[in-house]
């Protein structure tokens, strides 16, 4: 298992800092969820936990050692990531790209192993995407393609997996089923899971520890019950809101107010920590 | 813990997976693997491609030295062959024209093919662009303006030639990058690398209509005889192939091409994206620069040989594709070499036929074939977008 941690670590592009002296950590064996508006550095920060971004500050380390002092692609067996908008090759099977997610796992001469083939086959049950193996990846509709992504991640068969947006562009039904397929992957394997989440609802729903983030500073953390408050959006998303217990999983629901469409007839309960803790 | 409903789980998954089998054409029921059968029977369909486009380079290869407008037996062309190196009796003429012209100009012919082709798969795979090759970006052009204002303006030849050919092109290449990367992009811009990539293309293009009318330039200034010198540098020919050449090119593909075979690899993966390269391990800016040094030096190689026989790093990648349904290095190198001893058969005794007795140079042939193909991408694509 690996302990993925960021101490005072400044993220910037050229000129402008996004991430200021953030310590953080990823604990271990849990979903964690990061969270936060528009531009506040969230997907920054997944780019410097997955070494995509050098540090301008401060370090991150994975068990301790800097993850810029290791090799990539000794790094990569342990620490996997899907970016946001990652390309498939034109022409490109699914049975190619997950396989692909072999690679880091290859020696230097790239020999295909039976090892690799157990990897490939346990991914692709895991996402379901076994029916799909010798379809092309642009033939798929966007939640299959999303499936055959995160079946690459996972053929890399990492004890850290980072994932930013998921779920973009996908329909309610793919998004729960994407948390759903990264739930079990965490609970059956034990792996640490790292979610970049624009829904806040969903991510309070999946999350076993939430990081808000507001002007690349952590906000709050820890347990989602605990971290999403009215105050909180409001804070971080400067949304006025009624924060409800979820009537499904007790988690924080998140009910925007607006400025149409509120009825005086209706009667919204302000959520309270207590009224929390007995949803749970 | 409640039990999720939407989680697909009332199907098991080996259930699925045994459907999934059924239904297909194979027939086969248990086992459910997803195992290197499928892959072997896709990458062997490609070796035998392979096979077949290394089959006609041999061929073509053979008939360029054997037919034409001189023609030799297989029998006499190994008595020549062998002759030579052992001192033995020669025969007269036919020694001289197999030893000194047809066979470097066909040696050089499928050396010169085989690294633009690969040069142009390195170049449109890494920027995901059929029209980001060597030829179209101007790198090719680089080091033929080099050749040209070494000849014209400072009375090089031989090896200086070819240095400031490799230089010419290294310069290009590195303005072009520079000039792509520049603006809000900033530096690996993720996964803007289309945007990027099509700024490339452009720029390119740009600097290789500027190069053109420099050399037309210093054309115009030199005299006569260090015009018609210059001249190769223009079109690309293989009408003073030699044996100095040939080696010199064949050394340079000596240490490229086993560099381009180790830089397949992380290709295949860069392929994913800029973030999805780094995830699974790839050091992305020392990859790409190698794959940019590797295949800026295989089309400056090739330049010095012949000078820029245009569009063949362009058309080799994409015809290499739709032959074998897959992009392969290997395979666009082999059409590559294909298309330069086809087109230079055709220049040197088939328009002699039709165009009383002129001998074209290569790169005529080859940029008449590619500018249909230009056309032919640019409408494809576009209705690809639409």
């Amino acid at each position: 298992m690996a302990v993925l941690q960021a101490r005072d670590l400044t993220l910037q592009y050229d000129q402008r800092r996004v991430v200021e002296n953030l310590t953080a950590e990823i604990p271990e064996g849990r979903v964690t969820m990061i969270v936060g508006a528009n531009a506040c550095g969230k997907s920054t920060l997944l780019r410097g936990l997955s070494r995509l971004l050098k540090p301008a500050g401060g370090a991150v380390t994975l068990d301790g050692k800097d993850i810029h002092s290791r090799p990539a692609r000794e790094l990569a067996r342990t620490l996997g990531l899907l970016p946001q908008h990652p390309t498939a090759p034109d022409g490109i099977t699914v049975r190619d790209l997950v396989g692909r997610g072999r690679y880091p796992h290859q020696g230097f001469f790239r020999s295909w192993s039976e090892k690799d083939d157990a990897a490939v086959q346990r991914a692709l049950e895991a996402t379901e995407t076994l029916e799909l193996v010798g379809r092309n990846v642009d033939e798929l509709s966007g939640g299959q393609r999303q499936r055959v992504w995160i079946a690459m991640a996972l053929a890399q068969e990492t004890d850290v997996l980072l994932l930013d947006e998921p779920t973009t562009y996908l329909d309610l039904a793919h998004q729960v089923e994407v948390l759903d397929l990264v739930t079990d992957l965490n609970r059956q394997r034990g792996t640490t899971v790292a979610i970049v989440l624009h829904d806040l609802n969903l991510a309070a729903r999946y999350a076993d520890h939430v990081i808000a983030l507001k002007a690349g500073q952590i906000v709050a953390e820890g347990a989602s019950s605990s971290v999403i408050t009215e105050e909180l959006v409001r804070n971080v998303f400067g949304l006025e809101s009624r924060v409800v217990p979820d009537p499904v999983s007790g988690t924080p629901l998140i009910i925007p107010l607006g400025r149409h469409h509120a009825d005086p007839k209706v009667q919204t309960t302000t959520l309270s920590t207590t009224t929390l803790e007995m949803a749970s | 813990m409640t039990p999720n409903p939407a989680t697909s789980a009332t199907t098991p998954m080996r259930e699925r997976a045994d459907r999934a089998l059924k239904t297909g054409e194979t027939g086969h029921y248990l086992p459910v693997r997803v195992s290197n059968r499928q892959l072997n029977w896709l990458n062997r369909s490609l070796l035998n491609r392979t096979a077949v486009l290394a089959a006609g380079v041999v061929l073509l290869l053979a008939a360029s030295i054997l037919l034409g407008s001189y023609t030799v037996t297989i029998p006499d062309f190994f008595k020549i062959l062998a002759a030579h190196f052992t001192g033995g009796e020669k025969i007269p003429g036919a020694s001289f024209i197999v030893m000194e012209a047809k066979l470097p100009r066909a040696v050089i012919g499928s050396l010169v093919g085989l690294a633009f082709g690969l040069s142009g798969a390195l170049f449109q795979t890494m920027l995901r662009n059929p029209l980001a090759s060597p030829d179209v970006i101007g790198i090719s052009y680089g080091a033929s303006a080099a050749a040209v204002l070494a000849i014209v303006v400072f009375g090089a030849s031989g090896a200086t030639v070819s240095g400031a050919a490799l230089g010419g092109a290294m310069a290009v290449a590195a303005l072009i990058l520079g000039i792509s990367r520049s603006g809000s992009l900033g530096l690996g811009g993720g996964s803007r690398g289309n945007a990027a990539g099509n700024r490339l293309v452009l720029a390119g293009v740009g600097i290789a209509a500027a190069l053109h009318a420099m050399v037309s330039f210093l054309m115009t200034r030199a005299d006569i005889r260090t015009a018609a010198e210059a001249l190769i540098w223009i079109n690309g020919s293989l009408n003073s192939a030699s044996w100095d050449r040939a080696c010199v090119l064949a050394l340079t593909l000596m240490v490229l091409v086993p560099a381009a075979a180790l830089l397949a690899g992380p290709l295949r993966i860069l392929e994913l994206g800029d973030d999805a390269a780094a995830g699974l391990g790839i050091r992305v800016a020392a990859t790409r620069l190698g794959l940019v040094l590797t295949a800026v030096a295989l089309a400056a190689g090739a330049t010095a040989a012949a000078g820029p026989v245009a569009f063949v790093a362009f058309l080799a990648g994409p015809i290499a594709r739709r032959f074998t349904g897959k992009a392969s290095l290997p395979a666009s190198a082999l059409v590559g070499a294909l298309i330069v001893l086809a087109a230079d058969y055709f220049a040197a005794n088939v328009a002699p036929l039709l165009l009383d007795g002129t001998v074209l140079p290569v790169g005529v042939v080859t940029g008449a074939l590619g500018v249909p193909f230009l056309l032919w991408l640019l409408v494809t694509s576009n209705r690809k977008d639409a």
